[in-house]
């Protein structure tokens, strides 16, 4: 039986590891400026962890291979070095593995968080609700009209409680279902959150965050190739959270100016 | 180590009549038992919803009959509804991690063994003991009564993030009264766990025999020590936390609430709260929860490793340290499941690190128990096996971690299948072997009766391939990107490839589930009918294998056991074979000698 589990272990291993391998399951194209570097890392890190799964399975189905059932009276042996040998390969492999990925890693992270979005990066905020997202732009006076919950309306589509008859900034400000961007150009998403924890989520941009109830956010991002990319919620919010999804709608700079143009005039 | 006051506090008479005997029972071998039992109840409940929720998945228009008795509104014609589905995943984890998780390797086996282990006749305070359990059983019900309320159960998951889980019924199904007993049922428990670890902890620090040092202490019992140290700073903070969370509910506080959330049309009537408040409290206990549930199965395995191995770990004091340093950096890596939670970005670089470090002593005990095995003359049968696995399953589950460890790459894996894949296998599944593995191993000791090993092999055959198929495939879920929580993919981004994916899942746990029932069988056939267990069936070397099988109420009787070696005396000349047990005064001759 000691023999069935290594021969076992050794096909699970495998097997498990095939897909990655072929790259059955890859992960959908970046359209991002800093994807890449996510991209990577991960890369990096499948090939150090991917290292570390199969070798420890393999041995470990090699040992159980081949010292169950031993011939009575066979000495004991033990590992040459004892326990040393295994702190000191565990000290130095995985320390210098958490140095290589931890501090060349935060890289990625910095780039998205720690850098302040250029200064004429096109701002649209996103309101996450139950369940439902909304966009709005700022119109052409470039500032937002306050949001005020109390004037929170679905029924009359004042998704973002606005009120334009008492304030000028609010008068032109476009609300739309669909996240519409121009691409290669920068965008500052202003998260707010409606009423409960929602996320924001688009696997090609490479960028999931958080919706946190009086706590407004931002990310901001840059997308690279026109096309149309699923938003979808990523923070349990209630019955239809499963259902809650909006869309990325990446257009060419010319196409952009047109819709919103066309936006404007629907005003 | 001498007799001291508290040492003969403990005693207690024989007990008389069947409640004492069986019910309340202050024997802490009883009270192992029971919360065994328990545990046993809530996994197959858990592993029931776990079955309703994967075939949902894949057949979103199944009918599954019966289903309808249990909810009528959540299943109608016993077509399962999306809230419905979020209600069983939030029974689901909090029945696993609570009821499962915690109670099993820890609560269960602890109870049991930690006294016996050390020599003691009892518990430190049986009467405490006899509280956590009942405590812990009526958390039990508590939270079970969800199930029969008009709401059912609550839809937030078992992390319970506010506002959703704070804001009361507005929230959705299950929102009002479900969500309540919830929180009622997890602060029940943390109660429990409080009293239980305190006493773990006197119990270790005060009843060990005489000649019981602390490195004398089996790793099984050093990790009971340990976690129960984790157990009682982490439960000490989810407690205040719930209470918080039932004044938030129902006496209009607002602590994790904040102003202007308008939830269903309605503006909340609350102000200065905090989400992130309640994501740092649940966190700073839930990590440390996932080694609650950890390192017990890694000193269990340990433990049952050297004795099928017949010959001590290459150094069972480095384990020991490592599980400590696990214990100890488990406090500050909690931030590390809210990288994309909206706190500051600096501070996720800070929960990374130590996230990272954690590797290391995890590493060295995975080398440990590797390059143990080596030269060793492994004796296989159920309980070795298991352990076997286990250590195959905590690297699995361990390299998955390594991934999630980084906030760039958890920009893309946060909230996926990903996360799920690694947590079932490393705190589920690894966690769930080492109770396997306890149960093979120390079964005849509990009941005076052997398992049946064929059974008992073939049961470790199908659930470790089971497991791979389960839980390897979620991985690819999360690369590709596929989110969990979601009760049907009604996108247009799940292809073919991926919802095949998922059947051959369901088709996994069907079958790896139904072969618990090959467990089940075993426990309560051998309990009966098995064959009768020798005192020490395992020739094993801790004081648990020096008495009866089962023990007397009293464990060692009138003896008071003196202990002269360190645990594991194996690969020896004894008189008794390859090994000399911990009170028996012959002095070990090395084999080689």
């Amino acid at each position: 039986m000691g023999k069935i589990f290594a021969v076992v272990l050794v096909i699970v291993a495998l097997v498990s590891a095939y897909p990655i391998i072929v790259n059955k399951y890859a992960m959908p194209e970046d359209i991002s400026t800093h994807g890449h570097m996510i991209d990577d890392q991960l890369h990096e890190t499948m090939w150090e962890a991917g290292l570390s799964f199969i070798g420890a399975q393999l041995v470990l189905a090699f040992f159980v291979w081949s010292f169950t059932n031993r011939k009575v009276g066979s000495p004991l042996k033990s590992f040459p070095g004892g326990a040393r040998v295994m702190v000191i390969a565990a000290i130095v492999l995985v320390g210098t593995e958490i140095l290589a990925l931890g501090v060349v890693g935060q890289k990625a992270w910095a780039t998205v968080y720690f850098t302040a979005p250029k200064p004429d990066a096109l701002q649209i905020q996103s309101q996450a609700g139950q369940f439902a997202f909304y966009f709005r732009y700022p119109g052409a006076d470039g500032k937002f009209g306050a949001i005020h919950p109390d004037k929170i309306d679905e029924g009359n589509q004042n998704y973002f409680g606005l009120d334009p008859a008492n304030e000028v900034e609010a008068r032109d400000d476009i609300v739309s279902g669909e996240l519409v961007i121009p691409a290669n150009r920068e965008v500052q998403l202003l998260m707010h959150a409606k009423d409960v924890g929602h996320s924001f989520y688009v696997r090609e941009l490479r960028i999931q965050q958080d919706f946190v109830p009086g706590l407004d956010l931002a990310v901001h991002f840059t997308a690279t190739k026109v096309g149309k990319y699923e938003i979808v919620c990523t923070q349990l919010c209630g019955l239809g959270h499963y259902n809650m999804k909006a869309y990325l709608n990446v257009m060419s700079p010319e196409d952009y100016d047109k819709w919103m143009k066309a936006q404007e005039a629907a005003q | 180590m001498q007799e001291t006051s508290a040492q003969q506090g403990h005693v207690h008479a024989p007990p008389e009549g069947f409640i004492r005997k069986h019910v309340f029972s202050l024997d802490h071998k009883v009270i192992g038992k029971q919360y065994y039992a328990l545990a046993l109840v809530a996994v197959f409940v858990g592993m029931f919803l776990s079955w309703l929720m994967r075939i949902h998945l894949v057949w979103p228009n199944a009918k599954i009959p019966g289903l309808e008795l249990l909810s009528k509104v959540g299943a109608p014609g016993g077509v399962m509804t999306p809230e419905y589905y979020l209600s069983l995943l939030t029974m689901h984890g909090t029945l696993m991690v609570f009821f499962v998780l915690t109670n099993a390797p820890f609560a269960a086996f602890g109870n049991y063994f930690l006294p016996i282990q050390i020599g003691a006749e009892d518990m430190a305070f049986p009467r405490f003991n006899m509280m956590s359990f009942w405590t812990t059983f009526l958390a039990f019900v508590v939270l079970i009564m969800a199930f029969f309320i008009p709401d059912g159960p609550p839809i937030a998951g078992w992390t319970s993030y506010s506002p959703l889980m704070a804001v009361g019924k507005d929230a959705g199904p299950g929102m009002q009264w479900g969500a309540s007993l919830w929180g009622i049922s997890i602060a029940i428990f943390c109660i429990a766990s409080l009293l239980g670890s305190l006493n773990f902890i006197a119990t270790t620090l005060d009843l060990r025999a005489k000649g019981m040092t602390l490195m004398r202490m089996p790793i099984s019992t050093w990790a009971w020590f340990i976690t129960s140290c984790i157990s009682l700073l982490a439960f000490a903070v989810l407690l205040p936390a719930c209470i918080l969370l039932i004044l938030d509910r129902h006496a209009g506080t607002s602590f994790f609430i904040p102003a202007g959330l308008v939830i269903s049309d309605k503006l909340q009537p609350h102000s200065g709260g905090s989400p992130l408040l309640w994501q740092h409290l649940f966190w700073f206990f839930g990590h440390p929860e996932v080694y609650i549930a950890i390192l017990p199965a890694m000193g269990i395995v340990s433990h049952i490793l050297i004795n099928s191995m017949r010959k001590p770990l290459l150094s069972a004091k480095v384990v020991i340290y490592s599980m400590m340093s696990i214990g100890f950096l488990s406090y500050m890596v909690w931030g590390h499941h809210m990288f994309v939670s909206g706190m500051n970005p600096m501070s996720s670089l800070a929960f990374s690190f130590p996230t990272l470090t954690i590797t290391i002593p995890a590493t060295i005990m995975t080398l440990i128990w590797l390059g143990s095995l080596y030269g060793a003359d492994i004796q296989i049968n159920s309980a070795s096996l298991f352990a076997l696995g286990f250590i195959s399953m905590f690297v699995s589950g361990g390299v998955s971690g390594f991934f999630l460890a980084q906030p760039s790459i958890d920009i893309y894996l946060h909230g996926t299948y990903f996360v799920v894949g690694h947590f079932h296998m490393v705190m589920g599944v690894a966690a769930l072997f080492g109770v396997f593995a306890g149960t093979y191993f120390w079964f005849p000791k509990m009941s005076g009766r052997m398992m049946n090993d064929s059974w008992g092999k073939l049961h470790f055959l199908i659930t470790f391939i089971g497991t791979y198929c389960i839980f390897m495939p979620f991985h690819y879920l999360g690369l590709v990107g596929n989110v969990r929580r979601y009760s049907s993919f009604v996108d247009d981004f799940m292809g073919p490839d991926l919802m095949n994916l998922h059947r051959f899942i369901t088709i996994s746990a069907l079958i790896t589930g139904a072969a618990q029932f090959i467990f089940l069988f075993n426990l309560i056939y051998s309990r009966f009918k098995g064959a009768m267990a020798p005192d020490n069936p395992w020739n094993a070397t801790t004081l648990e294998w020096s008495m009866p099988s089962p023990p007397p109420w009293n464990n060692f009787g009138d003896r008071h056991p003196i202990v002269y070696h360190d645990p594991y005396q194996y690969g020896v000349k004894g008189s008794k074979g390859d090994f000399v047990m911990q009170d028996s005064p012959e002095q070990a001759i090395a084999s080689g000698d």
